[in-house]
């Protein structure tokens, strides 16, 4: 029998992601992120956004492009269904920082994967956002992710890679804890 | 007191151990049997923290055939039973008698900072200077409260594990535990019988049955190797070293306690706490994950003690492979609650302790205050330090795993001295 190194790509690199890491932990002020968007009332319930600057590493930096993004309401709430919904937007955040955290751990745990699937469903009486009660709460009464991954490993391997991929997730831990919110007016 | 020419010194040691409790003591032994000359330095009297700083019903979490230092071993009726802190404290005097340590009881350490050729050592009781420190002073020394503690409102009365010492110190109604290590659940249990209703606060935690397979959980660890795993060997030591305490507790009937067991009781079961705001507190979202995290990784570990029992062919004598029911989670987890209308009148913060350094006066400390150390060789010559979890292997914390890391240190620490020697017999023949 022949052996062969099986090499692992799930097109992350852990090596930069490690070197990052300790070059973090030696100088943690340049861990210091600003994530920005800035958008604009396009009338109605529809607002464009868009994404292009942040702050990192010590420096203003920049996407590749400016990333543009609508969002309005459908047309069950009169609304003329430009863009999903803002809570939407919410589980399309959840669901891409989890995914790239389960990328990013299998590589640096030797798994291959080779497909990785998600739905998400998040609950939401909007009794709340409506005023009909005060009891009931305007966001989102809980998440549902549901995972269906195909990788060489176990069950148990798999599970463990989106249970630590939670513990990491920036997202996730925006959406399960409390925030501080800060908004600030003025006249233009 | 005047500081500019210090307290005349009380004496000199080629080696000040800071503290007689067992890490000090294991140290002294090895040094005793290399003769050199040493002195224990202690605020208060052997075993000080066991005595005046746990709670009545504390047990060690591993059982007595495990305890023991250096050319000490236990010895009593009950191998398989866990010690009370009484216990605990009557053998760490034993040993303190048997091994003959010069122990300089009520010397409260109040600087240590560096001098040509070693240390100075200033105490409550005047000054020494020696050749190297040796940092026993425990890793327990005070109990880590969360910013969070600040929002509470002032009426609800906040305890640490320091101040608790039993239920009825408390007053009547709820109370809430925060964290989940061995110290979290344990208080959490005894307060819940004691007829208090408790809601107890998870993060991340170690789950771990207390009997497998027929045997200890610490036995299976002893043997597969667990226990000893070094230092220099973990992927990550950084987060090893705060990995809380396994959720264990010592009792006759060796029952595992773990969060099924205390939601049975009736205890509630909440994520991490996470904020106060108007007098509610704020849960996480993240007990599912948590507990998952935690089964996981009970589950690999009890997967390589199956394996590890396989390979060393002793199907026959122990009971079948066995897997414990996952963490049950509520449908809904508990995100908030309101601590007037839950009539809740002590918030217990189970969330861990750190060490005392504040009268460490040698810049070998991190940004978070943490001892710089390799295997529990300091960043500055002769300066050593014990017991803090994962110093040199995962047992460095716990009274067994005293001994194999103060033979390694008292090696160090004697080639140290050796060479410092002779580098200053060279520096007077130059």
């Amino acid at each position: 029998m022949s052996t062969q190194e099986i090499v692992i790509d799930n097109g992350v690199n852990v090596e930069a992601l490690l070197g990052a890491r300790e070059a973090l932990t030696a100088a943690p002020e340049a861990a210091s992120f600003k994530w920005r968007a800035t958008s604009e009332w396009a009338g109605g319930t529809h607002t464009k956004s868009v994404v292009e600057n942040f702050f990192g590493l010590g420096d203003e930096q920049k996407h590749r492009q400016a990333f543009k993004y609508d969002t309005d309401h459908p047309e069950i709430f009169a609304s003329e269904d430009n863009g999903s919904t803002p809570v939407e937007f919410v589980l399309v955040g959840l669901s891409g920082c989890l995914t790239a955290g389960i990328a990013a751990v299998a590589q640096n745990r030797g798994i291959q994967l080779n497909s990785i699937k998600a739905t998400l469903e998040g609950g939401m009486d909007i009794q709340g956002i409506l005023g009909i009660d005060s009891d009931v709460r305007n966001g989102f009464d809980s998440i549902k992710v549901s995972y269906e991954i195909d990788a060489n490993a176990t069950q148990e391997e798999i599970e463990a890679l989106v249970a630590q991929s939670q513990k990491r997730s920036a997202v996730f831990d925006i959406i399960s804890n409390p925030t501080d919110v800060h908004v600030e007016v003025s006249k233009s | 007191m005047t500081r500019l020419s210090g307290n005349p010194p009380a004496g000199s040691a080629d080696v000040v151990v800071i503290g007689a409790g067992h890490s000090g003591l294991a140290m002294s032994r090895f040094l005793s049997a290399r003769s050199i000359d040493h002195v224990i330095l202690e605020r208060g009297e052997v075993a000080n923290s066991w005595k005046t700083e746990r709670w009545d019903s504390l047990k060690l979490l591993t059982p007595n055939w495990q305890s023991r230092l250096p050319g000490f071993v236990y010895s009593g009726p009950e191998p398989d039973g866990y010690m009370s802190r009484y216990e605990v404290v009557r053998f760490i005097e034993r040993y303190a008698s048997f091994a003959g340590a010069p122990i300089r009881n009520k010397t409260e350490v109040t600087s240590v900072r560096q001098q040509e050729s070693g240390y100075r050592v200033e105490t409550s009781r005047g000054a020494w200077r020696t050749r190297a420190v040796v940092i026993a002073s425990g890793a327990f020394n005070i109990p880590v409260v969360p910013a969070v503690s600040k929002s509470l409102p002032g009426r609800i009365r906040q305890l640490t594990p320091h101040d608790y010492r039993h239920p009825e110190q408390l007053e009547e109604g709820g109370v809430l535990v925060v964290g989940a290590s061995a110290t979290g659940l344990q208080l959490a249990a005894e307060i819940q019988r004691s007829g208090r209703p408790v809601t107890l606060a998870v993060g991340e935690h170690v789950r771990m049955p207390r009997v497998y397979r027929g045997m200890d959980i610490q036995y299976w660890m002893h043997v597969v190797g667990l226990l000893d795993q070094r230092y220099d060997e973990v992927d990550d030591i950084k987060r090893a070293r705060g990995v809380p305490s396994p959720q264990l507790v010592g009792t006759n009937d060796r029952r595992t306690l773990d969060l099924n067991a205390l939601g049975e009781s009736g205890v509630r079961i909440s994520g991490r706490l996470v904020g106060v705001r108007d007098g509610k507190a704020q849960f996480s979202g993240s007990l599912r994950n948590v507990c998952k995290l935690a089964d996981l990784k009970m589950n690999r570990m009890l997967a390589e003690i199956d394996e590890w029992i396989g390979s060393n062919g002793c199907h026959d004598t122990t009971d079948c492979i066995e897997r414990f029911a996952p963490t049950a989670v509520d449908d809904t987890p508990l995100l908030g609650m309101d601590l007037e209308k839950e009539k809740v009148r002590t918030v217990l913060w189970a969330t861990g302790f750190r060490p005392d350094y504040s009268w460490l006066d040698v810049p070998v400390l991190d940004r978070k205050g943490r001892i710089q150390h390799d295997g529990g060789v300091a960043d500055a010559p002769g300066l050593y330090v014990m017991g803090l979890p994962y110093l040199r292997r995962r047992k460095s914390s716990f009274i067994h795993g005293t001994e194999d890391d103060a033979r390694d240190l008292s090696d160090h620490l004697a080639r140290h001295l050796d060479v410092t020697a002779r580098h200053s017999r060279i520096k007077i023949a130059v």
